[in-house]
């Protein structure tokens, strides 16, 4: 027997291999979950695509038709010069309020939570709170600012303002914003934080150098993210008093007259609208739905892309 | 400034004759370096772990001390504690003293701060900040307080000169750090460490995460720091402490999961006629 023979013929290991090996079958279980997981995908989408389709169905001409005169106008009775540039107005104000308010102390708070506070029970009572303030229904946030901001503080809020309505939400996004610099605080790590104290800095310069800097990028993510979420927050607005029509932002008015006069927002005009009873209102409010989503949706790619931009590997 | 050796000097031979041969001051044994660290009745805790227990220990002036064990023995805990960078984990404690030029490291007065300054570490993943090669170098300087560009630029090249980088990164210098490879990476942590002119440099576990060649560069970096610094390493490698450092100090586990110490002496001695059974069998492979 030669050699090649040899190597051809299989042996008694190779086929007792193949034998083992070659048992493929069709694993039936397996598809059936899979094609499960797929139809949950399906029916989730398919409702949010047939939604938008529907606002896009109803409101897409209104845009077409009165175009950046829509977004311009003021709250009118009348259906054909109504729009929803006092919303967009109000609504940038509160946003404002959130940059002001929200994301100076938020993210104090999360540097404090992260880096400062010991690892103890009361810390591990603070996390947890906060935790669970942000996920405290927004319509109890706008009785406490109805309470506080509007009635107990009204001589520096001027009642039913878009002061009150602006920290109220600045106040409700609040623990998000801390929640989420958290976590891009925690995704630094302490190596790096360990590599600043071994060449003999002080906490605060490893903080203000290093651990600041680096976790920028998911903070920044996150409080674009708290500003969408601010954007469309409806319930503790019209809680606090966001109004439909008195809204004036007329030329010369001083700063303090707008703050603490009465004001609309986006979202509240988009409630206001869907009880309209004029068929033309319907029109109207699936428009400012396409204008609100179109802002969010700016804001979350915005977040996407600075994400994906400066994300950091260790 | 720049340290000449002699090829001969510099090559690393595991035999302990060799190493013998390259240290001048083993033959002064009899005038023996000021120790920069001594160690009494030392333990370190992490809550009620005990993780070291009981040492007495000290730590030679510009030599290069390894302290080798079985994994769990509290070797990196130990090392922590010369620059006081378990203050930085919950929890963590000392009991006993340890004692820096003979000033109590853990005195209430002593500020942690300064002391990590004269103490510098290398850590066992090279851990380069995500930014430039010269920032990674310039950043201990600049909060200790160094201005002006062109000290800082000399400071940088020297420290980088020094740690054997600067020829293959001085046309980058801008380049984030953490493009390196990993062996450039570790020496630019050194390089970093000694841009605060230390006096002591730990080192824990230093090459672990590099190839041999990396190591051995390492290795050579390290014999020609002592000159200038007193360096402790960790290390897994019973070759490397073997062949890389003048004493060697081992730890075991006890019965209550601390680790304590076994024996320490001039590293050819410990490895070639250790005097306890439980050494022995360690470095000669029969344990750990």
């Amino acid at each position: 027997m030669t050699a090649q023979d040899f190597a051809v013929r299989p042996s008694a290991v190779q086929e007792a291999v193949r034998r083992q090996i070659s048992g493929r079958k069709l694993d039936i279980g397996a598809l059936w979950f899979q094609a499960l997981l797929l139809g949950s995908l399906v029916v989730a989408l398919g409702i949010l695509v047939s939604l938008l389709a529907d606002v896009v169905n109803r409101g897409g001409a209104v845009i077409v038709e009165r175009g950046p005169g829509f977004i311009t106008a003021n709250v009118s009775s009348n259906p054909a010069l109504a729009g929803v540039g006092q919303g967009i107005f109000g609504s940038l104000m509160i946003i404002v309020f959130v940059v002001l308010l929200a994301f100076p102390v938020g993210i104090g708070a999360a540097i404090y939570l992260e880096e400062y506070a010991h690892d103890n029970t009361r810390t591990r009572l603070l996390n947890a709170t906060v935790r669970n303030l942000a996920g405290v229904p927004a319509i109890v946030y706008g009785l406490l600012g109805l309470a506080v901001f509007v009635v107990a503080l009204e001589g520096l809020t001027g009642g039913r303002s878009v002061i009150a309505g602006g920290v109220t939400i600045a106040v409700l996004v609040m623990p998000i914003v801390v929640i989420t610099a958290a976590e891009a605080l925690r995704a630094v790590p302490a190596s790096i934080r360990e590599a600043g104290f071994g060449v003999g800095a002080t906490k605060w310069q490893v903080i203000r150098h290093h651990v600041l800097p680096y976790a920028a990028p998911g903070i920044l993510t996150g409080s674009i993210l708290t500003l969408s979420r601010a954007f469309g927050e409806t319930a503790p607005l019209i809680m606090v008093g966001a109004v439909v029509g008195g809204f004036v932002n007329r030329p010369g008015q001083n700063l303090v007259d707008t703050l603490q006069g009465p004001y609309t927002a986006l979202p509240t005009i988009i409630f206001n609208w869907a009880r309209q009873p004029q068929e033309e209102f319907r029109h109207l409010t699936a428009a400012a739905i396409i204008i609100l989503l179109a802002i969010i949706l700016v804001l979350n790619a915005l977040a996407i892309i600075l994400r994906n931009r400066f994300e950091r590997r260790w | 400034m720049t340290i000449e050796l002699q090829p001969e000097e510099r090559t690393i031979d595991i035999r302990p004759t060799t190493v013998i041969e390259s240290h001048p001051e083993g033959a002064a044994a009899a005038v023996p370096a000021e120790a920069v660290f001594e160690l009494r009745k030392f333990s370190a805790w992490y809550g009620t772990f005990r993780a070291v227990r009981d040492m007495d220990l000290d730590i030679r002036e510009k030599r290069i001390t390894s302290i080798i064990g079985p994994s769990g023995t509290g070797k990196s805990t130990l090392l922590r504690a010369f620059n006081r960078m378990n203050d930085l984990i919950e929890g963590a404690r000392v009991t006993g003293t340890v004692t820096y030029h003979g000033v109590d490291l853990y005195a209430p007065e002593v500020d942690p701060v300064e002391v990590r300054r004269r103490i510098g570490m290398v850590f066992q993943k090279p851990n380069p900040f995500p930014k430039s090669i010269y920032d990674n170098v310039a950043f201990g300087p600049r909060v200790a307080g160094l201005k002006g560009k062109s000290r800082l630029d000399d400071l940088v090249e020297e420290s980088l000169r020094r740690a054997a980088l600067w020829d293959e990164v001085k046309d980058k210098l801008g380049s984030l750090g953490t493009s390196l490879s990993g062996g450039q990476q570790q020496r630019l942590c050194i390089a970093r460490a000694i841009a605060v002119s230390p006096d002591v440099i730990l080192m824990d576990e230093p090459c672990s995460a590099l190839d041999p060649v990396a190591t051995l560069r390492i290795e050579e970096l390290m014999w020609e720091l002592k000159q200038n610094y007193t360096i402790v390493i960790v290390t897994h490698n019973m070759q490397q402490a073997a062949r890389a450092s003048d004493e060697t100090v081992f730890l075991t586990m006890g019965e209550d999961r601390a680790g304590y110490l076994v024996e320490q002496g001039p590293t050819a001695q410990l490895f070639t006629n250790p005097q306890n059974r439980l050494t022995e069998d360690y470095v000669s492979g029969r344990f750990g």
